[in-house]
């Protein structure tokens, strides 16, 4: 009798519902770019426009992208983070402030410390679409060949750090 | 009628009745449901006149007043591209702070500010309002700068 | 070192479980009866090793061992002694671990109680009970261990959630988990008359008796939550149609379901594949309360930190258990369908009413519980739905119920004669509606449609109940020869009505304001002057607080002092309201303080809630209904001597 598996059926929608609750999780997007070479860009540094910061200064190395704005609290939620990261000289911290002015993103880092090694300055926000930014922050990972090879979307802790970041590297 | 039959008429009519009642309620469910915004959807105009709704952000800091020895307060939420002005006259809720959660139930009035009657801020450090909490994880810059192709 | 003891016999509770699950089947399947013998110990053994773990813990906390993890977030050496108890309990591990201790609790008892069960069968109970317990014990050891140190220690704990540190809170998870887990003893017995094949009258009769057990464990415990919620999230609100409220309501409805229908499968042997069906809907809907309680899928004021990796783990266990047993329904159920007839008016089709109501009140409560996830997954903009949804679906729901209940308490089992169904109504009828039409305007000078409604189906209710007692005393029969289930039954009616009434006449008529009070300026609200006479800093064990002092007068007769405190927790720096309640069964005075608002004034919220008692009364009272019901004779377990004999031969048996 076909009527006594209706529960089941009805169980299994619900279980599918609950399981793309779970997934939802907005850090678990993919980049289409892992993977791919990191695109290149040329832009001044902040408060140093004489200066310019782009891809190739860090060829042979792995760092660390990192998208901010003094407009994002989510930021300052990660920024002891980073301030951490720099301490213990890890992996170096680029930053890209985004769509932001000058005066307020100097301002922020003067107050809450600079954990960036240098912050290229994109007001206009072409970078960014390069990059497939969503929102900030995100922190990139770029390997000493200039791949991608990880996107983390939202805040990091130290966790995420930890098991995303350093744990990639030492692959 | 046999038994079996008047059984069934019995509950055909109890089903059709809370099905009616369903049917009722539902049509009646835009009034029920609960919209939440956040202050660059209502400055750019998502909410409907007379609307009921939450607005979700957080306080800005030093934007906080209140009339002196009354109830009365008027603060902005913000969501860090866009500003609301909230008024509000009762008691605040414990985690009530600038620089916090907050979600405002209420309406707009004709200036444009938010007329809240329930404020609710965030629980405790863990908890933030879900929909808060998802609008802040990742933020879109301000809506007055360039935007994006 | 004792932390490690009590990690290391959580593995010997999973060893132990483990061995009941093989055992328990395998024993039950091949009828080996040296196999069954070993699920017995174990399931004593399990339970002795969860105590020993839970002391541990408990060790961990009185001593402020700040070396373990657990402790140091949530406890703090000033916490209250009694707050250290409870702070095991606080957070998401200690709380795993009370369930854990609570499901090998059950598992004991069912296993010392089952000397009247035959062999087979109680093998397969307990079995499914160690399944459950597994992947509790699973769940903690590889995601939420408790006893996990912290290197190095910490100085001192960061305290238990203020909001936490109460008594009503302290022993709410205790007895909400004690009713949450026993429906896991139904759900195992379902899950063993499906592989027996029969469900007959006993095992229905098994089955009421745990089952009430667990709901009256539960209705307790969702009146406790109600009732702390009430005093002190400080909004002076009972129920939110919160999602943690909600995950625990459902099993309830479930569960008052399933207790009704069991009566029809006792008395008549109908309903079985029905009766199975809500078996293991009420434990289903207890695992998914666990699951979006602990998941962080829907946020919730109550929710603890969350962890997609835990929600994962939780998901996979309850589509596990759910799945297999209803598909083991879906393959089974056709055995048990019955063939008794069913006349229009008798008390099965009142019980059948009952049974579609609380179903469908269920799933109204699921689909406003799930409805932002569903929209979520549906990618529809952020729209959540509110008290005012669930109100406007539940309370009709919860009216038509009512009104069925009042007459269906006098059917009679086959076929009720519907002259003498309205010879024994018609009063109770005629003075309930009389009275709820008169007594809000007489008293409130103001009614409404829902107040009438309400305070008719609510005397509708008490009425009706007291009919039976009150027709036996007037033919001179004793009321103590009424059997236990019936008086049982009338109570808790009894009480379902005190808690519409109380639902009713809080809703309808409290009054709140919001003031500024300054010293010596009365505020006059429903009929209470409210003055504030001090204002002063005092000091707490963990904390300091600014209180108020109010005196609340009526027509200038004082009333009561109240002192309404805001106070500051020195550890979580947390501000928390600490508001006053003159209690009376009528009505509460409800005060709380806000803050300074300058010049002088502080803010407070003033409320008069008239029969908001009556809400956990009412609770209180369907509990004592339950209780009464499993002192009836044909519940109690048969005595020693018969049943170790019986037991005996059932071994030989087998």
């Amino acid at each position: 009798m076909i009527k006594f598996a209706i529960p089941l059926v009805i169980a299994v929608v619900l279980f599918l519902f609950l399981a793309s609750g779970l997934g939802r999780d907005s850090r678990e997007i993919p980049s289409p770019l892992i993977g791919k070479p990191a695109p290149e860009f040329t832009l001044p540094a902040l408060a140093e426009p004489q200066r310019t910061v782009a891809l190739s200064d860090f060829a042979g190395q792995v760092f660390a992208f990192n998208i901010w704005g003094s407009w994002c609290v989510a930021c300052r939620d990660e920024h002891e983070v980073l301030l951490r990261i720099r301490r213990d000289n890890q992996i170096p911290l680029i930053g890209l402030n985004w769509k932001d002015t000058e005066a307020e993103a100097t301002r922020w880092l003067r107050t809450l410390g600079d954990p960036y090694v240098v912050t290229a300055f994109d007001p206009v926000g072409d970078v960014a679409i390069d990059w497939g930014v969503y929102g900030a922050p995100e922190t990139f990972l770029v390997s000493a060949d200039g791949m991608i090879l990880h996107k983390h979307i939202g805040p990091l802790t130290d966790d995420i750090w930890r098991d995303e970041f350093l744990a990639r590297v030492a692959q | 009628m046999t038994p079996r039959k008047e059984r069934m008429t019995a509950v055909s009519i109890l089903l059709i009745a809370v099905s009616l009642a369903t049917f009722f309620g539902l049509r009646g469910c835009d009034n029920l449901k609960e919209y939440f915004f956040d202050p660059s959807e209502v400055v750019a105009g998502a909410v409907k006149k007379d609307q009921e709704f939450r607005l979700g952000g957080m306080v800005k800091e030093n934007s906080f007043k209140r009339t002196a020895g009354s109830l009365d307060v008027r603060f902005i939420v913000t969501d860090f591209a866009e500003d609301v002005i909230v008024r509000y006259s009762g008691l605040l809720p414990d985690l009530f702070r600038e620089g916090q959660g907050v979600v405002a139930t209420g309406r707009l009035n004709d200036a444009g500010e938010f007329e809240a009657h329930t404020i609710f801020a965030k629980h405790d450090e863990n908890y933030m309002p879900p929909e808060v909490a998802e609008s802040l994880k990742t933020q879109h810059p301000a809506k007055t700068s360039e935007p994006r192709p | 070192m004792i932390p490690e003891l009590g990690h290391f016999s959580l593995f010997l509770c999973l060893m132990l479980a483990l061995t009941q699950i093989v055992c328990g089947y395998a024993g039950a399947h091949t009828g080996r009866s040296t196999w069954m013998a070993a699920v017995k110990p174990a399931a004593v053994g399990q339970f002795v090793f969860a105590v020993i773990s839970f002391a541990c813990l408990v060790y961990a906390f009185l001593n402020d061992d700040f070396t373990v993890q657990y402790v140091a977030s949530n406890s703090n050496t000033a916490l209250p002694e009694m707050y250290k108890v409870a702070a095991v309990w606080g957070g998401h591990e200690g709380s795993l671990l009370l369930w854990i201790l609570i499901q090998s609790a059950w598992s004991f008892a069912v296993a010392s109680a089952s000397r009247d069960l035959p062999d087979r069968f109680a093998s397969r109970v307990i079995a499914t009970l160690g399944l459950v317990s597994a992947g509790f014990l699973l769940f903690i050891l590889f995601t939420s261990n408790p006893f996990a140190r912290l290197m190095p220690a910490a100085f001192n704990g960061r305290d238990l959630n203020p909001l936490l540190q109460d008594f009503g809170l302290a022993i709410h998870p205790p007895i909400l988990y004690l009713g949450y887990v026993g429906f896991s003893v139904a759900f195992a017995f379902a899950i063993a008359a499906m592989l027996s094949g029969d469900v007959h009258a006993q095992w229905a009769r098994w089955t009421r008796r745990w089952t009430t057990l667990a709901w009256l464990f539960l209705t307790i415990g969702i009146a406790l939550g109600s009732w702390w919620a009430y005093y002190e999230l400080g909004w002076g609100g009972w129920w939110f149609w919160d999602a943690v409220e909600n995950a625990s309501f459902m099993p309830w409805l479930v569960g008052t379901a399933l207790i009704h229908s069991l009566a029809v499968t006792d008395k008549r042997g109908l309903f079985k594949s029905w009766t199975l069906l809500l078996s293991i809907l009420a434990f289903s809907l207890s695992l998914l309360g666990t699951f979006l309680v602990r998941s962080g899928v829907l946020v919730s004021v109550h929710a603890f930190a969350s962890d997609p990796e835990r929600g994962r783990f939780i998901l996979i266990f309850l589509g596990f258990m759910v799945g297999g047993a209803l598909l083991l329904y879906s393959l089974t159920a056709r055995k048990f369908v019955a063939q008794g007839k069913m006349q229009l008016v008798s008390r099965e089709t009142a019980l059948l009413v009952n049974n579609v109501l609380l179903v469908c009140a269920t799933f109204v409560v699921l689909f406003g519980t799930l409805y932002p996830l569903i929209n979520d997954a549906l990618n529809m903009p952020k729209v959540s739905v509110g008290a005012q949804w669930f109100n406007t679906f539940f309370v009709p729901i919860t009216l038509v119920l009512m009104v069925f209940l009042g007459v269906g308490m006098h059917t009679i089992w086959r076929q009720s004669n519907v002259a003498s169904l309205k010879n024994r109504l018609k009063w109770p009828l005629l003075v309930s509606a009389v009275i709820a039409v008169a007594f809000p305007l007489l008293v409130y000078q103001r009614s409404g449609v829902l107040i009438v409604l309400g305070t008719f189906t609510a005397l509708w209710v008490v009425l009706s109940s007291l009919t039976e007692p009150w027709l036996r005393y007037r033919r001179g029969l004793s009321l103590r020869s009424m059997p236990r289930t019936q008086v049982g039954m009338l109570v808790a009616h009894v009480g379902v009505a005190l808690t519409v009434l109380g639902v009713t006449y809080t809703s309808a008529y409290s009054t709140q304001r919001d003031v500024a009070l300054q010293i010596d300026a009365p505020v006059s609200i429903g009929g209470y002057e409210f003055t504030l006479t001090a204002f002063e800093r005092v000091n707490g064990p963990n904390y300091v607080a600014d209180q108020a002092s109010i005196s609340v007068t009526r027509n200038g007769k004082p009333v009561t002092e109240l002192t309404p405190q805001k106070r500051t927790y020195l550890v979580q720096t947390m501000p928390m309201t600490e508001s006053a309640i003159h209690p009376r069964l009528q009505r509460d005075i409800y005060v709380a303080l806000g803050e300074p608002l300058g010049e002088g004034a502080y803010s407070f919220r003033l409320q008069i809630k008239p029969l908001v008692r009556f809400i956990w009364l009412g609770a209180l009272v369907m509990a004592l209904g339950g209780f009464l019901t499993l002192t009836d004779r044909r519940y109690r377990a048969v005595p020693e001597s018969k049943a170790s004999r019986e037991a005996a031969s059932a071994g030989l048996a087998s």
